[in-house]
């Protein structure tokens, strides 16, 4: 038997206390489109970055055509045949195609009779794959299906022999999606070999041959293509792991308290990315939205947290409306109104990393008493609470005058839980909980919501982590591409049919 | 390769506030050393005299201390606004402004009872300042015209707007000079030998006046708006993080504002040096650069009031001691203190981080060992 062009063998590793590679073995062979599929924060593009020598493993060999390697930085991979398509391509806007393709190995081409060499080589290339692209083209000018394509260029005329390709569909139309998958088919018949990372079920159907299935760091499975269905990768890339167990009593519903009509919401670069939500919210429960980050989740939050401008639609708190394409009330106003907010991203948003633990424990609380008195903050106050709800929530380590960027993730979540738990909200909106927090927290975080929602407070959880969604939440609504394709009380529904309805199958 | 990673949690904080401007001083100092040199003069006795000139005699540090003065407000009003991450290049025209503001209170007001009509006119110093910082603050906030070209334009109208006042509308009509008439006397600020003369100590004149404690007030007054009041919280939270600020329902348009309004008038607040305290009437230019040193002595001081007050008083010797030197040694012209000056704004500003990772690094190791032992 041939050894495979790519051979992966105990790879690990990890971020701090996060492992994102466990014990992880692959085989690649020549000329196949191999996909490597899983939810978001499954290790795919940390096991692809190992490969392209953007992160060095912890532990593990790498093989390729049976030769064990050792790839410190890109550039070892590109001189032993691996190429990498980035999510965010890595492209110049002000050169041209030409120049961006021979960035970096200028020091032969640059100047003279080289230069033109290297141009007929790429349009050999052009032609072989019907790539269609203007050499002397700007960047700047080309769609972001053509800038891909100049990235697989690039890799190509590097000598890639393997070319992994990071999510590449998710920034193009499905005109320029056809297309791609055009290219990468000639790709193989002419002898290359593919990764595609990917979380969409339907285009590794479409496309590959044989397929490895990654779950929370570990590769739970391989399979041929043509073996398997949609259903049973779904099932694989969700998994059937215990749920955590949360005690979590009969539902005690009351009257609605946060009210959605036709809700279309559009991101900094106007794109609607909230498309005629409606929704509705009862104290006492815990509403939780599904789906696979970037599908409208984020502007949802936003909008609904006061801090988005509403285009269409309207928002209802307590049956007054908040929110329409006219006004909205700000963050503040809403906090008085008793809506708090877990924001997804804590780095950017909820935080200000620079700031002391005591500082951020009473961010947007600031000018309430008894914080402040007529302007003036009050130290005293500020410390006693900071060190009681530091050892309530047990953030560690238990300094409110530490900087908050000293704190692991999972305690920076914490100080933000505290914060926002601490005034007893009726309205509480989360967005990803429990991203890089480990199991101890998770547990503690998921009991303080269970709490909340017991004491009559209405939950909206957004999470990628179906199996947060799953033991916490209610009801369950699915978003896909700004839309509720889905809406289930939470009795009876499997991760699997959540997973098709994410995947925008069903 | 360079690249030396730093924990900052583990830095002492007197390693990057201490240390590493007093080698970064001492370097600038080092270079200006060899320019001396160059220039034919012995740097030592040009470090003597810059001392003695400084602090030798009464007279001299009286001068000292009245740039040191100068140099707290523009600091300070830099500071201030870089809390907000805004960059005010404009001291230098809202000082000017300013002192438009001191003078028009103050000659307009004289009838009151003194001490107020002082009160009244540092407020108007700073209400001018504030009024000048105020249009390049809106226009960032709700055009987002960079501060940092708008101030700088803002400088120049200032001066323009100055000179016309000047010649054509407050001008001493019974002079040919561009300056205004003087303010009546009564309404002065005590000048330091008027102090000392009631201590019985006769000294020669200089222009050290009350002002000094009012920008000893100021240093108080920044610290504790930026790190005791909610104004400062937020317009630190708008500086260090825009979208978490909004999140959090602090408005950015209006912390824009209000940091570059207070550092306007701070800046503003020169003028009730110059004016009330030294010259007694406008003159054309009296800002003298004053501003633009203020981002050096900012800079230095780590945007701290405790780092402000020792920059702001060594930017005062060497401006003090500088003239000392120049006068003594003919070799070197006041053109070379300029260079000094720029040598150390050069090293505590643009250079900054050019040795702080090899300094951070070294404690870090040195402190660990001893830790370990």
């Amino acid at each position: 038997m041939v050894s495979p062009i790519l051979e992966l063998t105990n790879i690990n590793k990890s971020f701090g206390h996060v492992q994102a590679n466990k014990n992880i073995n692959l085989k690649i062979n020549k000329g196949t489109i191999h996909g490597i599929i899983g939810e978001n924060g499954a290790g795919k593009s940390t096991l692809m970055s190992i490969v392209f020598g953007l992160y060095q493993a912890n532990s593990g060999s790498i093989k390729i055509n049976g030769k064990e390697i050792n790839l410190r930085s890109p550039r070892d991979s590109i001189i032993n045949g691996i190429g990498m398509v980035h999510q965010h391509f890595m492209l110049v806007e002000n050169f041209t195609v030409l120049e961006n393709i021979i960035l970096g190995f200028e020091g032969e081409t640059v100047f003279g009779e080289k230069l033109q060499k290297a141009k007929e080589d790429l349009e050999k290339l052009c032609q072989t794959y019907n790539f269609n692209i203007d050499l002397d083209a700007t960047i700047s000018d080309l769609s972001v299906g053509f800038r891909q394509r100049v990235e697989i260029l690039k890799s190509l005329y590097r000598g890639a022999e393997i070319l992994i390709l990071d999510e590449p569909t998710g920034v193009l139309t499905p005109q320029e999606v056809d297309e791609l998958f055009k290219i990468l088919r000639s790709l193989k018949d002419e002898g290359k070999t593919i990764v595609l990372i990917t979380h969409k079920l339907i285009e590794i159907m479409d496309l590959t041959s044989e397929v490895s299935v990654m779950r929370q760091g570990e590769m739970v499975g391989h399979t041929k293509t043509e073996d398997t269905s949609k259903e049973q990768l779904a099932e694989m890339m969700v998994g059937r792991s215990v749920l955590l167990r949360v005690d979590k009593k009969e539902i005690k519903k009351g009257e609605t308290i946060f009210k959605v009509n036709n809700l279309s919401v559009k991101d900094d670069l106007d794109v609607t990315r909230v498309k005629d939500v409606n929704l509705e919210i009862c104290s006492g429960e815990i509403l939780g939205i599904a789906g696979v980050t970037g599908n409208g989740q984020t502007e949802l939050l936003e909008a609904l947290s006061g801090i988005r401008k509403v285009e269409s639609g309207s928002i209802e708190l307590f049956g007054e409306k908040i929110s329409d394409q006219n006004n909205f009330l700000n963050p503040r106003m809403l906090k008085e109104k008793g809506l708090a907010h877990v924001p997804e991203d804590r780095q950017r948003m909820g935080l200000i990393s620079d700031f002391k633990a005591h500082e951020n424990l009473i961010f947007g609380y600031h000018d309430q008493e008894p914080y402040s008195k007529s302007a003036i903050l009050n130290n005293k106050e500020i410390t006693e609470y900071s060190n009681k709800v530091m050892q309530e929530y047990d953030v560690r380590p238990n300094s409110p005058n530490l900087i908050t960027s000293n704190f692991s993730g999972g305690n920076q979540q914490k100080i933000i839980l505290s914060r926002e738990l601490n005034e007893n909200p009726k309205v509480l909106l989360v967005g990803q909980p429990t991203r890089g927090v480990d199991i101890g927290a998770i547990e503690f975080i998921h009991q303080r919501l269970i709490d909340m929602r017991d004491k009559g407070a209405a939950i909206l959880l957004a999470s990628v982590e179906l199996d947060e969604i799953l033991s916490l939440s209610d009801r369950i609504i699915v978003m896909f591409d700004g839309k509720i394709v889905g809406e289930k009380e939470n009795k009876n529904v499997t991760d699997r049919e959540l997973g098709l309805l994410m995947a925008g199958v069903a | 390769m360079s690249n030396i990673v730093v924990d900052k949690s583990k830095v002492p904080w007197w390693v990057s506030n201490v240390i590493v401007p007093l080698v970064n001083l001492t370097l600038a100092l080092l270079v200006s050393g060899l320019f001396v040199f160059i220039a034919g003069e012995n740097p030592i006795e040009a470090v003597k005299l810059i001392i003695y000139g400084s602090f030798g005699y009464i007279q001299g540090f009286a001068y000292t201390l009245y740039y040191t003065t100068n140099f707290i407000f523009t600091g300070l009003a830099f500071a201030v606004a870089f809390h907000c991450r805004l960059f005010n290049i404009g001291g230098e025209g809202q000082a000017y402004i300013g002192g438009l503001g001191v003078f028009l209170v103050a000659i307009n007001l004289s009838f009151l009872p003194v001490p107020i009509v002082w009160l009244l006119a540092i407020f108007g110093a700073f209400l001018f300042g504030a009024a000048w910082a105020y249009i390049p603050a809106y226009l960032q906030s709700k055009r987002g015209s960079h501060v940092v070209i708008t101030t700088i334009m803002f400088n120049f109208i200032a001066s323009s707007l100055m000179i016309f006042l000047l010649v054509d509308v407050i001008r001493d009509t019974n002079q040919m000079a561009p300056h205004t008439v003087k303010l009546p006397e009564e309404i002065w600020l005590p000048s330091f030998e008027a102090f000392s003369g009631i201590l019985g100590i006769k000294i020669r004149y200089s222009p050290l006046n009350l002002t000094f404690l009012l920008a000893i007030a100021s240093l108080f007054f920044v610290w504790f708006l930026v790190w005791k009041t909610k104004w400062g919280y937020e317009m630190r939270a708008v500086g260090h993080n825009t979208q978490a600020a909004i999140y959090a329902g602090i408005s950015p348009h209006k912390n824009i504002i209000i940091a570059m309004c207070i550092s306007g008038g701070l800046a503003g607040l020169l003028g009730v040096n110059e004016i009330l305290g030294v010259s007694h009437k406008i003159q054309a230019g009296f800002p003298a650069g004053y501003g633009f040193t203020g981002i050096a002595v900012a800079l230095m001081g780590r945007n701290h009031p405790i780092g402000i007050l020792p920059a702001a008083f060594l930017f005062g010797i060497l401006y003090q001691g500088g003239s000392e030197v120049t006068f003594e040694m003919p070799n070197i012209t006041r053109y070379m203190f300029v260079a000094v000056q720029g040598l150390i704004i050069l090293f505590s500003g643009a250079l900054e981080n050019l040795f702080r990772p090899q300094i951070e690094s070294f404690f870090v190791r040195r402190l660990n060992r001893e830790v370990n032992v």
